[in-house]
């Protein structure tokens, strides 16, 4: 029962998915193949990611801005290094990730021991990260390698078929052939990192600083420790969805509207997978939720027929919706002193 | 010099310390153009006053946010209010333009409002999701095209024309600049903003209507980016898609650097002026200078980090 009443908001964005994916794979005229589950899960993975990122400094009761401007940034440094033979392409994406997860670091320790609000702080490093984006890639482009980008942005069997790694038409692989990569890399990335984060000593003192700092602190928890490695965990998942974007366009573009637009995005995937923008509930693996359920609205659009031009204004009543569910919590509240928190 | 500083109050400080640097940024560039062409342009009327002029659309956007993040909140629904009301005045035209500009502004303030005040909804998410249901509506309007409609002669005279040699924009900006000068500092209204801003339960308590102040706020921060709109098409002599994104950060930008608190509470409205000539001007260095686009966002992400590292630090948790 305890269980239900803390994950009542993840649950219900749960659900929500579950309902819209699978009306939408009924309506569709090729719902449940493979082909539509593979070009729906590459579309997804950048906005995961940075939605993944964006939960760390929300969860503290802040609030990152250069989330977008990290993933540009990372996409245009995986754009220049991710080519050449295999040590190289595996360097170019290790280096990948680490300037996304020093990108973080160095927010974290600027907003600790410069003590500034996360969400001002970042305002200025997002303008730092495009304009080294700029620097790397002045003009849109790249060369990624061509094998990386069909082997991870396809099925398991493609995977397998591009490096010849056995015979993908084996017996035993059918079952599990059709999944598609870039959902086992997003899954596979939030098993791997988010969960031992969150089960740890510095994932719990994250939640714990979101929801009183100062007790955090009287209690002995290394506050200022958990706070630089969430903004370093941040970087890295938000460069995970950099390489990713990188490696599925082959390209790199350190475009302002667009790193905006997946940061604005990022607050609204947060906030739809049930973590609380006071801090100090929630999770990484809800965020996740909450961009897939943002993308797959957009899916809607290609097989019902709308006028286009009406789909951003429906985008926008969507999300307006969603987003004032959370009211509902208003009408429960019987001393109104507590909705001034 | 410490003890000198040390007398000044600390609500002050931030705002001295940034006109410090605005010096500091004439300095250089005076020295930059100085030592390669010879002469001295930072410092002739005509450049500063038409660097103002451009400065006022950025000036009135920055006047509307810092009331809302007086209260401790955020207005992202700035650079669609701001087009959309641009877009709707210029599509009615003629006496009415201007006026339905502003009631643009009124409504949109006015939903934000109603959103944060009653539903309680955090404002960051909110006003984001007003911002993109604003876009929608103008998508659909416009059919995504630049609309061809000019602006009247009214919002031309108001953004583009000068009357004593001054640009009318500046006297709108000054105007609007005086408005929330009285409001903040004379006003039983602004009085209330602060207080709501420093603790809500406690100006609640204290019998101020803490969800009307929120909601007039937040139609002040609407009315100021629909004035802005309005200025800037006449500026541009039409409307056009995104002319409003480029405001939303530097006006964040500008309030904070004024030394108002991101958390509410305090912050004088000079120190938003100030902010607000301090970005145009490192701007307008930035361009002379021809930096690329690169080091520019570099430079301005830089001297907004060290800025607030010199006076915005905040106090060390301690319980």
């Amino acid at each position: 029962m305890n269980m239900w009443r803390q994950n009542r908001a993840f649950v219900g964005a749960l659900a929500m998915l579950a309902v819209l994916y699978i009306t939408y794979n009924f309506m569709h005229p090729r719902g449940f193949s493979t082909a539509v589950l593979v070009q729906n899960a590459n579309e997804v993975v950048a906005i995961a990611f940075v939605a993944m990122a964006q939960t760390l400094p929300v969860l503290l009761g802040g609030l990152d801005l250069s989330v977008g401007a990290v993933m540009t940034l990372t996409a245009c440094v995986a754009s220049v290094l991710v080519n050449g033979s295999p040590a190289e392409i595996l360097f170019g994406m290790a280096a990948t990730l680490a300037v996304g997860a020093a990108f973080g670091f160095m927010n974290g320790v600027i907003i600790v021991y410069g003590r500034l609000q996360p969400i001002i702080a970042t305002l200025a490093t997002g303008a730092v990260a495009l304009g080294l984006a700029l620097f790397i890639r002045p003009k849109p482009g790249g060369d990624v390698d061509g094998d990386l980008n069909w082997a991870l942005t396809n099925s398991l069997w493609d995977l397998v078929d591009t490096y010849g790694l056995f015979d993908p038409d084996a017996a035993w692989f059918q079952p599990i052939a059709w999944i598609p990569v870039p959902l086992i890399l997003l899954f596979g990335i939030a098993a791997l990192v988010w969960v031992p984060f969150k089960k740890s000593v510095t994932g719990r003192t994250v939640y714990a600083i979101g929801s009183a700092e100062g007790a955090a602190y009287m209690s002995g928890l290394p506050i200022d420790r958990a706070r630089i490695a969430a903004f370093t965990l941040g970087g890295f998942l938000a460069s995970c969805g950099g390489l990713y974007l990188a490696i599925q366009t082959s390209s790199g573009n350190a475009d302002v509207m667009q790193a905006g637009a997946y940061t604005l995005n990022s607050i609204a995937a947060v906030v739809l997978g049930g973590t609380s923008l006071l801090g100090g509930a929630g999770g990484a693996i809800g965020s996740l939720v909450g961009a897939l359920i943002l993308r797959v609205i957009s899916f809607y659009f290609r097989i019902v027929s709308i006028d286009p031009l009406l789909q951003p204004l429906i985008e926008g009543l969507v999300l307006l919706a969603a987003v004032s569910l959370g009211a509902i919590r208003t009408l429960r509240v019987k001393n109104r002193l507590e909705l001034f928190r | 010099m410490t003890k000198l500083f040390s007398h000044i109050k600390p609500e002050n400080r931030p705002i001295l310390i940034a006109s410090a640097f605005i010096l500091v940024i004439l300095m250089v560039g005076t020295a930059f153009t100085l030592s390669t062409a010879g002469t001295a342009p930072l410092l002739s009327p005509g450049y500063v006053l038409q660097q103002l002029q451009i400065g006022s659309f950025l000036g009135i956007v920055a006047a509307g946010m810092m009331m809302v993040i007086l209260l401790g909140h955020i207005d992202l629904s700035v650079p669609w209010t701001l087009t959309a009301a641009a877009m709707m005045a210029t599509a009615v035209g003629g006496d009415m333009a201007v006026p339905t500009g502003l009631a643009v502004g009124l409504i949109v303030g006015l939903v934000n409002g109603l959103g944060v005040a009653y539903l309680r909804i955090p404002s960051m998410i909110f006003t984001l999701g007003v911002d993109s249901v604003m876009r929608g509506l103008m998508v659909a309007h416009t059919g995504g095209f630049a609309p061809q409609d000019q602006a009247t002669p009214f919002m031309r005279f108001l953004a583009a024309e000068k009357v004593l040699g001054i640009p009318m924009a500046i006297f709108v900006w000054a105007l609007v600049s005086v408005i929330i000068t009285i409001v903040l500092t004379r006003t039983s209204f602004g009085r209330s903003i602060y207080a709501t801003g420093i603790r809500e339960g406690a100006a609640y308590l204290s019998g101020i209507r803490t969800r009307l102040v929120i909601i007039g706020a937040f139609m002040m921060s609407g009315v100021c980016a629909a004035i802005a709109g309005v200025l800037l098409a006449g500026y541009s002599a039409k409307a056009y898609q995104g002319m409003g994104t480029p405001y939303l950060l530097p006006a964040i930008a500008a309030v904070v650097l004024g030394g108002t608190r991101i958390l509410g509470g305090q912050g004088r409205y000079v120190g938003t002026l100030v902010g607000v000539i301090l970005i145009v001007l490192l701007n307008s260095v930035l361009s002379i200078m021809q930096m690329p686009e690169a080091g520019r966002q570099v430079i301005y992400g830089s001297v907004i980090i060290g800025m607030l590292l010199v006076y915005g630090r905040g106090t060390k948790v301690t319980a």
